[in-house]
């Protein structure tokens, strides 16, 4: 099945297809889940009104060990199998997952000033998404530092493969460490801690963030391969 | 194992007969630390408290500051590709860059730690740990370096660049070889850091020359 999806103009037509459906989708999703979260699901018992920005800042921190572990992937696959997409979505994943990541970081620090007093704290799960923040980062300025773009790539895959240990770290840092950060309540053995008038619109702008970097993904990589072709059509014009 | 040896030996050879090797690193690790008391303000109670990370940060960026020279000259003159096509895997042949790059690095700084200890006031009695700590945590930083070496080959701004990737991985040594102190203070001892410690360098002994391998050949492709 990945080499049947290797081929970039059967990926041109079918993104092109999907596309703004996938796009619609995540706008109404996203729209209802906002107006769920922030206006019909209960206040917190214990931080009343306040607890609402959990519904932007738990689906970034999701999509941000997600995009990672997206970009890894496809990263191995392109060290592996050299399959000439995976490069591509990995390249054009990296961004939007840096930036899920600084709105994760972001509204973190908006929610601890109210409820824990400080901006920022050296615990291990803010440290651990700090550095997957850096890594991001690393890997964007380490891919675009060639000027040949193939060994750009190429540099960027191994680093993505090699940090994906941090991967892990984030997961667990609320388990092995005494952290500030609260302990996982979804992703957890046993069922979720979460009340389920909660849990549900945070599912839902979970699925809607999906839906976004899905067509995020998609025009980005769209983007790459319009580029790439316009390119060939100008050098074979410039040749005859 | 003849070629592993003789690969060593070229490298301290190149490093002593160019001399200024160890002595520029050495240099910016004393320079790193001395600048500290000028920043912060001379007071001996604070300086023996940040002593140890101050010296720690030190090392981090002397190491890194030195990874330019692990592969890159041999980058330019050709010497990597022998390496490549050499009988020895590419994957020994990184660690045998690691040793001489650690003999050269790594050692003398974690010789001339002592007489930090004493600008950073420290306790004599910590001296010995500093040590230590310094001799376990540095082979994890060339090795992990290696990696961000070859990941830069024949990048715009390496040095730079190598040490933007190389630097957040090389919290976790960071964390450990200083927090042995505030561990020691606490009165739980210092023996789970140092041991954490040598575990992240026997892991990146053991990881990190496939990672900077794998960077050798796509730089060379």
């Amino acid at each position: 099945m990945i080499s049947r999806l290797a081929n970039p103009a059967r990926f041109m037509r079918v993104s092109g297809t999907v596309l703004p459906w996938v796009a619609g989708l995540a706008a109404v999703v996203i729209a209802v889940g906002l107006v769920w979260g922030l206006v019909f699901a209960p206040p917190d018992y214990q931080q009343g009104e306040s607890v609402r920005i959990m519904f932007i800042h738990v689906p970034s921190a999701w999509m941000a060990s997600f995009v990672y572990l997206v970009v890894a992937v496809a990263s191995a696959i392109a060290l592996v199998w050299r399959h000439p997409l995976a490069e591509i979505a990995a390249r054009a994943a990296a961004p939007v997952g840096a930036a899920f990541t600084f709105v994760c970081l972001t509204t973190g620090s908006l929610w601890g000033r109210p409820m824990w007093g400080t901006w920022w704290v050296w615990d291990a799960r803010l440290t651990s998404v700090l550095a997957l923040f850096f890594l991001y980062l690393g890997y964007i300025a380490l891919v675009n530092a060639f000027d040949d773009p193939a060994r750009g790539a190429r540099a960027g895959s191994i680093l993505a493969v090699v940090g994906v240990i941090n991967l892990p770290i984030i997961k667990f840092s609320v388990d092995w460490w005494n952290t500030l950060h609260q302990p996982d309540s979804v992703f957890r053995l046993g069922a979720p801690t979460i009340y389920i008038s909660m849990l549900l619109p945070l599912l839902v702008m979970a699925i809607g963030f999906m839906l976004l970097f899905a067509a995020l993904l998609m025009v980005r990589m769209r983007a790459v391969l319009n580029e790439r072709k316009a390119r060939a059509l100008r050098m074979m014009h410039a040749t005859g | 194992m003849g070629g592993f040896i003789g690969l060593i030996r070229h490298d301290l050879r190149v490093a002593m007969r160019q001399g200024g090797e160890v002595g520029l690193v050495v240099g910016f690790f004393v320079l790193a630390v001395v600048l500290f008391p000028f920043g912060v303000g001379p007071e001996p109670e604070m300086l023996q408290r940040i002593g140890p990370g101050v010296i720690w940060v030190a090392a981090l960026l002397a190491v890194v500051s030195s990874l330019d020279r692990l592969f890159a000259v041999d980058y330019a003159d050709g010497g990597l590709d022998l390496m490549v096509l050499s009988a020895l895997p590419l994957e020994a042949g990184v660690i045998a860059k690691c040793i001489a790059h650690w003999l050269t690095t790594g050692l003398p700084l974690t010789v001339i730690s002592p007489l930090l200890a004493v600008i950073v006031n420290m306790r004599p009695s910590d001296m010995p740990l500093l040590a230590l700590s310094l001799l376990i945590g540095t082979p994890a930083l060339t090795l992990v370096g290696a990696i961000g070496g070859a990941l830069t080959l024949g990048a715009r701004r390496p040095g730079v660049l190598s040490a933007l990737l190389v630097l957040p991985l090389y919290v976790p040594p960071l964390i450990f070889g200083a927090g042995a102190f505030a561990a020691r203070i606490g009165g739980g001892g210092s023996t789970a850091h140092l041991l954490l410690l040598g575990g992240f360098s026997l892991a990146a002994a053991a990881l990190a020359p496939w990672a900077a391998a794998a960077a050798l050949r796509d730089a060379l492709e």
